[in-house]
């Protein structure tokens, strides 16, 4: 008995990749010290709830480390399908919240689906990239494009322009690791230009009031640009090195939106100044430059692309959210990754990191 | 071995791209550093700024008013403390709901609620507003007992302005109320000009100064506003104070009034229209000014009531007008001793000159007519004086001419505002060709026919004059031409530092006249008072006084119907000052319709001269009202400007 358990703890360990959890886990400790600042006025509820979310998404991120890349891999095209369904799902019997209609209700419990797509997207290109390996040609390019574009039109129609932002970065991000010419890319940048006008057509009004307002903020100084005005404010008045801990006046004081959840890089920032940034960018930069080595490590082109896919789907998530927080990009509704507040979010981004964590730790098993 | 080439080939690919792709993202997070760099070392003063004032919030903290008091120390505006009850809407539990429940144990009126409804628009939800103002000791005490049944509401001691003497001297001393948009452009008109008026002075000030002194002296008196730095939070709700500037206090006034003397002289008009003013003519100094009937200030410190300030503006006696400054009216006999200078100075006419008045006098094809059918007989100027004759003085302008006689009058200061201390002031009229021409827009009616000036000469005509204009030329006469501007406030203390200003004193210019022609109009006067119209109401008074009565038509009021009897009378003058020697006390008096100077107006003069000389009250026979004034048509009065051939 004894020595199963120990046997199970070394298994547990084996599967581990020490940079990655070191990596994660510092951001974690950084995202409670500023969930506790941005939060603490009102009580320690929330501090203790995303001490809850941490443990759980910790727990499920060390189950998906200790699963086999070829186990992950059955279930790949079953989760596309239960997802696509369940996004077909809510855009009929969808609940409406604050004007998205996002979320399914199962009676006991409220699903988001579009956030099941964050993972079963990746896994589900990486397979069928991998099961027509030796003969991928610009068919399957195509056919891939359709996999990626079906539910994320679902998803902008919710609309939920965040998501299918982060959702069709992980499906392109495959594609483009799959090999996909430079030509075509280019080509379709170009079209893409071309097609600009009609998609501005196509946005709702408040994507195209938040794009407006990004570019001059201050047009609009009580509404939309209000967010992006008090971060910049909170941001830069931190300063080289920050009000410090818990000092943050734009932060104490109200003056920050959404301030535990997709505006907390500005209470970082605050308190923190440009030291905290650095550091915080330095983390990010090691986060995805470890994904990027495990997936060239990676013994089978799923796990390549699933990893190389993982790992940038990561970077778009933080560069997307210091870029909006910051004022360099349009206010898109992502969180900082695992700095925020709120639990979905990050047991999705745990589950990134335990599949690298699987896919690194079970390269020899496959070599063997 | 093929597709372990493509394999190679696909897995070399792919390192190529993970490396372009972690180039990439090491470039977008360069680009982010530097966006972080720009924000917060090249940007950072201004954003700290920006932060500041997101958090910091000033408070004015406004200073205490200053006080008013008359030249003896009797306080005529002061502030006094009371206690407000006061509700910061941002800390209750819902507004309305808790007006009803304060309601319920304290007196709030539709009008409370109307006049915090109209606060609260205009101000932060983290200010105090008052909902009732002067709680009852029983009320305090209510509140107090239930206090924590309501957060956000609380007793606060504020200062009110107060007037402790009512209506006396109201016009001199003015009043305060509620700063309105036209004060606002003035403060910030004035701002350019005064430091201490500066518009952020006035953050926290509710009141301003609106006529009177309160007005003319309203940055002297108002202070300079402390400040109290707080802490906001985004909804405006103060979390601690940072610093705090204390203000300073407004400064005192003290006036050159008299308030026993004005009381006194109040009283002495009683129920007629009217306005009085004296003067100290050895510094300016306004001992006493009249405008009956007058308004209690106390009415306009809150906001006054509606039904009161229709009552006031619909008064037909127009408490509201100050007659004293703004009020002008032709000036009657008591223009002929002016006109008597005017000759002397410009070397018209000796005291000797002599005319024979057969009653009236003979120009351009109209008899101009004097009072005392048959004349005055043989007439020079010191009889022209004392018995008020017309036809020397229709003479007399005839041979200046209006040039002359407009020329000298406005050396004595007629026609233009005197300077004195408070505000609006009126020019009167001070005829001439060339006002005339500025006048009237018709070019018919700009022309001037010499037969205008013959009734200039009576003081009738376009002759229009306030009360403090002829007090003040009376006084510049008797100055020998050095003119003094009539003040109201004589020292400006500052309670803080004890420092004393002292309203100027000094003459601002010198008319040139000629002694013995101050003298000999300072005795003609005399006479009035001795043996001539001004005899009876100053007959046995223990000091040589010298005085003019006059006798003004009223032209402006003919349509008036329904007024007719009362309004339609003559406007009664009189000015006079005493001792004659040495001249401590210059008076110009006038009764609205008060019918013959020397009945109406001189008997005012009498009581105020015994009061300021003797220090007593008056030992003369009571003023006569506007009913004796009618005896006057049939008693041998030899006054007034009839002069029906220019008002035809």
């Amino acid at each position: 008995m004894r020595s199963r358990i120990r046997h199970w703890r070394t298994e547990m360990v084996a599967h581990l990749d020490m940079p990655l959890l070191v990596i994660v886990l510092l951001l974690m400790g950084m995202g409670l010290i500023t969930v506790y600042s941005a939060t603490s006025s009102s009580g320690l509820s929330r501090l203790d709830n995303q001490m809850v979310n941490m443990a759980v998404a910790f727990v499920i991120m060390l189950a998906v480390a200790q699963t086999a890349p070829q186990k992950l891999m059955r279930f790949a095209f079953p989760i596309y399908l239960i997802g696509l369904a369940l996004l077909i799902g809510v855009a009929g019997f969808g609940v409406v919240v604050n004007g998205s209609r996002r979320w399914l209700s199962l009676g006991f419990i409220r699903i988001q689906p579009s956030e099941i797509m964050k993972i079963a997207m990746p896994l589900m290109l990486a397979w069928y990239f991998h099961k027509n390996e030796s003969l991928i040609n610009l068919k399957h390019f195509a056919i891939a494009t359709v996999i990626l574009l079906l539910p994320i039109g679902l998803i902008l129609k919710q609309p939920d322009l965040g998501t299918s932002l982060l959702v069709g970065a992980a499906g392109f991000f495959v594609i483009f690791f799959a090999g996909l010419p430079w030509k075509i890319m280019l080509g379709l940048t170009a079209a893409g230009g071309a097609a600009l006008p009609f998609v501005w057509n196509m946005l709702h009004d408040y994507q195209r009031r938040r794009i407006l307002t990004l570019i001059d903020p201050t047009s609009d100084p009580l509404g939309a640009g209000y967010h992006i005005i008090q971060s910049t404010i909170a941001i830069g008045s931190g300063g080289p090195f920050g009000k410090g801990w818990l000092n943050g006046t734009q932060t104490h004081l109200d003056f920050i939106p959404e301030k535990h959840t997709d505006f907390i890089f500005a209470v970082l920032s605050e308190e923190w100044g440009l030291l905290g940034n650095g550091i915080l960018l330095a983390l990010f930069l090691c986060l995805v430059g470890r994904g990027l080595m495990i997936a060239a490590a990676a013994p089978t082109l799923f796990s390549r692309l699933l990893a190389a896919s993982i790992s940038l789907v990561l970077f778009i998530y933080a560069f997307v959210n210091m870029g909006m927080v910051s004022g360099i990009l349009p206010v898109v509704g992502v969180p900082l990754p695992f700095i925020s507040y709120g639990g979905t979010a990050l047991v999705t981004l745990m589950i990134g990191v335990g599949i690298l964590m699987s896919i690194h730790t079970h390269r020899m098993l496959v070599k063997k | 071995m093929n597709d372990f080439q493509h394999s190679q080939q696909e897995i070399s690919r792919f390192r190529r791209r993970a490396l372009l792709a972690g180039f990439g993202a090491l470039a977008l997070f360069s680009l982010l550093f530097a966006r972080f760099f720009y924000l917060q070392v090249v940007l950072h003063e201004y954003y700290s700024t920006r932060a500041e004032s997101n958090r910091i919030s000033l408070v004015p903290i406004v200073p205490n008013r200053g006080n008013i008091t008359d030249r003896n120390g009797v306080v005529l505006a002061r502030n006094y403390s009371a206690f407000t009850l006061e509700i910061t809407p941002s800390k209750t539990n819902g507004l309305e709901a808790t007006i009803n429940a304060l309601a319920e144990i304290i007196d709030i009126q539709p009008k409370d609620r109307r006049r915090f409804k109209k606060q609260l628009e205009e101000s932060k939800s983290f200010e105090s507003i008052p909902i009732r103002v002067r709680l009852t000791d029983e009320e305090v005490a209510r509140f107090a007992a239930r206090r924590y049944q309501f957060p956000g509401v609380e007793i606060n001691a504020r200062l009110f302005r107060q007037y402790p003497e009512g209506a006396l001297a109201a016009h001199a001393i003015g009043y305060i109320s509620r700063i309105n948009k036209d004060d606002e452009a003035w403060i910030a008109q004035k701002s350019d000009e005064d430091k201490l008026a500066h518009t952020t002075n006035y953050k926290g000030t509710e009141h301003i100064g609106k006529i009177g002194v309160e007005r003319f002296y309203e940055f002297e008196l108002h202070g300079g506003a402390g400040y109290e730095q707080l802490e906001v939070d985004k909804v405006g709700r103060a979390v601690r104070v940072l610093t705090q500037t204390l203000s300073t206090p407004g400064k005192n006034l003290t006036l050159t009034l008299d308030s026993n003397l004005q009381r006194m002289a109040e009283a002495a008009f009683g129920e007629r229209r009217g306005s009085m003013v004296a003067l100290d003519p050895n510094d300016g100094s306004v001992l006493a000014l009249v405008s009956n009937p007058a308004f209690d200030p106390n009415l306009f410190v809150d906001g006054i009531r509606f039904d009161d300030w229709e009552d006031l503006n619909h008064n037909p006696d127009k408490p509201m007008l100050n007659r004293a400054i703004n009020s002008a009216y032709a000036p009657g006999s008591t223009f002929k001793p002016l006109m008597a200078l005017a000759a002397l100075t410009q070397g018209k006419r000796d005291t000797h000159y002599t005319i024979a008045d057969p009653g009236y006098f003979n120009f351009g094809g109209r008899r101009f007519m004097d009072d005392k059918v048959g004349g005055h007989g043989s007439v020079d100027m010191l009889k022209s004086i004392i018995v008020s004759c017309n036809t020397y003085y229709y003479n007399l302008a005839n041979d200046l001419g209006i040039d002359a006689i407009a020329r000298f009058m406005a050396q004595l200061g007629l026609g233009s505002r005197t300077g004195i201390d408070i505000p609006g002031e009126s020019v009167g009229v001070l005829p001439s060709p060339e006002w005339k021409a500025r006048y009237f827009t018709k070019r018919e009616q700009q022309k001037w026919f010499p037969g205008e000036t013959i009734s200039v000469g009576i003081g009738q005509g376009y002759n229009n004059y306030t009360p403090l204009q002829m007090a003040h030329a009376l006084a510049n006469i008797l100055n020998y031409g050095r003119v003094f501007p009539p003040h109201l406030v004589s020292h400006i203390t500052d309670p803080g530092t004890g420092e004393i200003k002292r309203v100027a004193t000094e003459p601002v210019r010198q008319i040139p006249l000629k002694t013995e022609h101050v003298d000999f109009i300072k005795q003609a006067m005399a006479g009035v008072n001795k043996q001539g119209t001004g005899a009876r109401a100053f007959a046995g008074a223990p000091y040589e006084s010298g005085g003019k009565t006059g006798t003004a038509q009223v032209i402006g009021q003919r349509n008036t119907a329904h007024l007719k009897n009362v309004r339609l009378r003559d406007n009664s003058w009189f000015i006079a000052f005493a001792p004659v020697d040495k001249p401590q006390i210059v008076v110009a008096v006038l009764v609205e319709n008060g019918g013959f100077g020397a009945a109406s107006a001189a008997p005012i003069a009498r009581q105020v001269f015994d009061y300021y000389l003797l220090g007593k009250a008056s030992t003369s026979p009571a003023p006569e009202g506007i009913a004796s004034a009618d005896e006057g048509n049939t008693e041998d009065e030899e006054e007034g400007g009839h002069d029906h051939a220019l008002t035809d």
